[in-house]
């Protein structure tokens, strides 16, 4: 009988830690410190969604921006690597797969492979970077009025 | 080749047109209006708008590569570099080009005219009759262009056009463009600066760097608008298609030739 009540007592303490630890868990931050994205609440929906379900967004989005032209969506691509990319130690932009930087860093765990950045610039782009600063989730690309010289997105 | 072979069916076309614009119209009934803004668009492309343009042969200058030089800025092609080991002709022919300037001359003559070379995108594009996986599209505003995500590399489209106006990547690209994606394996073309298009500019690369230079020779708008500059200018002056033969009704035409 003493027996019973102890593994009882101790079912319901690890039950309580279990729940208690959870909470913890959800709330810790994977971001890059210093990006953009760690200044902000969430990313552009609730981050457990966004967890699972950001390659379907972006993979839908490519197919409206290219074949329908519409590029206002806050889903892109060209957002992910602005606001989760932190600068480098000397403040400049830097790839995408540097060291620590969050979206290389999670494929890296989960053992995915993204061609994404065998097309797409891995760089963020300085014009973009500052709108996600705002929270101004907007055009994917860089040169929205600047022509000429300024034409170039994340020319070096 | 025969004769009947040269010769295009233009009933054929015009029954493959019905059926494409039929499915079209059960697709999507509604079709609204666009108007071009400045901010980002938000409502699908419709064919309410044809972008072409009027390139002015005799205002072409002979030497200058101004339009070549911004569409390579414009969409990073100046940032591919020549793989080791390549030889200056293997990367001459091989190296991505979006605009050509080609030289004809007239033997009888000797005049020589300076033809930019580009996508003319065709209302009847060859390149999207051939591609096996839908990459190669032409938008509902006329744009003939490559959809990269799902292009598989096959060049079938290359060997399709007739104005060679396509380059296929074969080498890692290290350094690309926001606006201008581009990778290995794909194959792409002048895509009259689509990312201009969506954010409501109202030029192109190449027609701005040759205003720029002085010559006005490209003139860059709405086929559709007849208010439009490149409207005006087509009414105004005699212009051609290159191989008018293939009745492929061109976006691109020339004047002066």
């Amino acid at each position: 009988m003493a027996n019973a009540v102890v593994r009882g007592l101790l079912a319901v303490t690890g039950l309580v830690w279990a729940l208690g630890a959870q909470p913890v868990a959800a709330d810790e931050t994977f971001v890059t410190p210093g990006s953009n994205a760690a200044g902000l609440t969430s990313c552009v929906e609730p981050t457990d969604f966004m967890r699972r379900n950001h390659m379907e967004i972006i993979k839908h989005q490519r197919n409206t921006v290219v074949h329908q032209g519409i590029r206002d969506s806050k889903h892109t691509l060209a957002g992910c690597i602005d606001c989760h990319v932190a600068p480098g130690p000397d403040h400049k932009p830097v790839s995408v797969y540097a060291e620590g930087q969050f979206c290389h860093r999670c494929h890296a765990y989960a053992a995915v492979d993204v061609n994404c950045f065998g097309c797409h610039a891995t760089v963020p782009t300085p014009a973009t970077a500052s709108k996600a600063a705002s929270g101004e989730f907007g055009p994917d690309v860089a040169q929205v009025s600047d022509q000429g010289a300024a034409a170039g997105g994340n020319r070096p | 080749m025969t004769q009947e072979h040269d010769k295009v069916d233009g009933a054929r076309r015009s029954f493959i047109g019905a059926a494409a614009g039929l499915t079209a119209a059960t697709v999507a009934p509604g079709v609204i209006l666009h108007t071009v803004a400045a901010a980002p668009r938000a409502e699908a492309v419709t064919d309410k708008v044809r972008w072409g343009m009027l390139i002015d042969t005799a205002k072409c200058a002979d030497g200058c590569t101004a339009c070549v030089q911004a569409c390579d800025r414009e969409n990073g092609l100046d940032l591919q570099i020549k793989p080791e080991g390549a030889s200056e002709q293997m990367w001459d022919r091989q190296r991505a080009v979006w605009i050509r300037k080609v030289q004809v001359q007239d033997n009888l003559t000797g005049r020589v005219t300076n033809l930019p070379m580009l996508c003319q995108h065709c209302e009847h594009p060859p390149c999207v009759d051939v591609c096996p996986t839908g990459a190669s599209f032409k938008r509902a505003d006329g744009i003939v262009m490559v959809d990269r995500h799902t292009c598989i590399g096959c060049r079938y489209c290359m060997m399709a056009c007739p104005y060679k106006a396509r380059s296929f990547i074969h080498q890692v690209v290290a350094e690309k463009l926001t606006a201008t994606p581009r990778g290995k394996g794909c194959v792409e073309s002048c895509n009259l600066c689509v990312h201009r298009r969506d954010h409501g500019e109202a030029s192109t690369a190449c027609a701005d760097a040759c205003a720029a230079a002085g010559h006005h020779a490209i003139v860059f708008g709405d086929l559709k608008d007849a208010g439009s500059a490149v409207s005006k200018a087509m009414a105004a002056a005699v212009s051609r298609q290159i191989r008018e033969d293939l009745d492929l009704n061109t976006g691109v035409r020339y004047s002066s030739i």
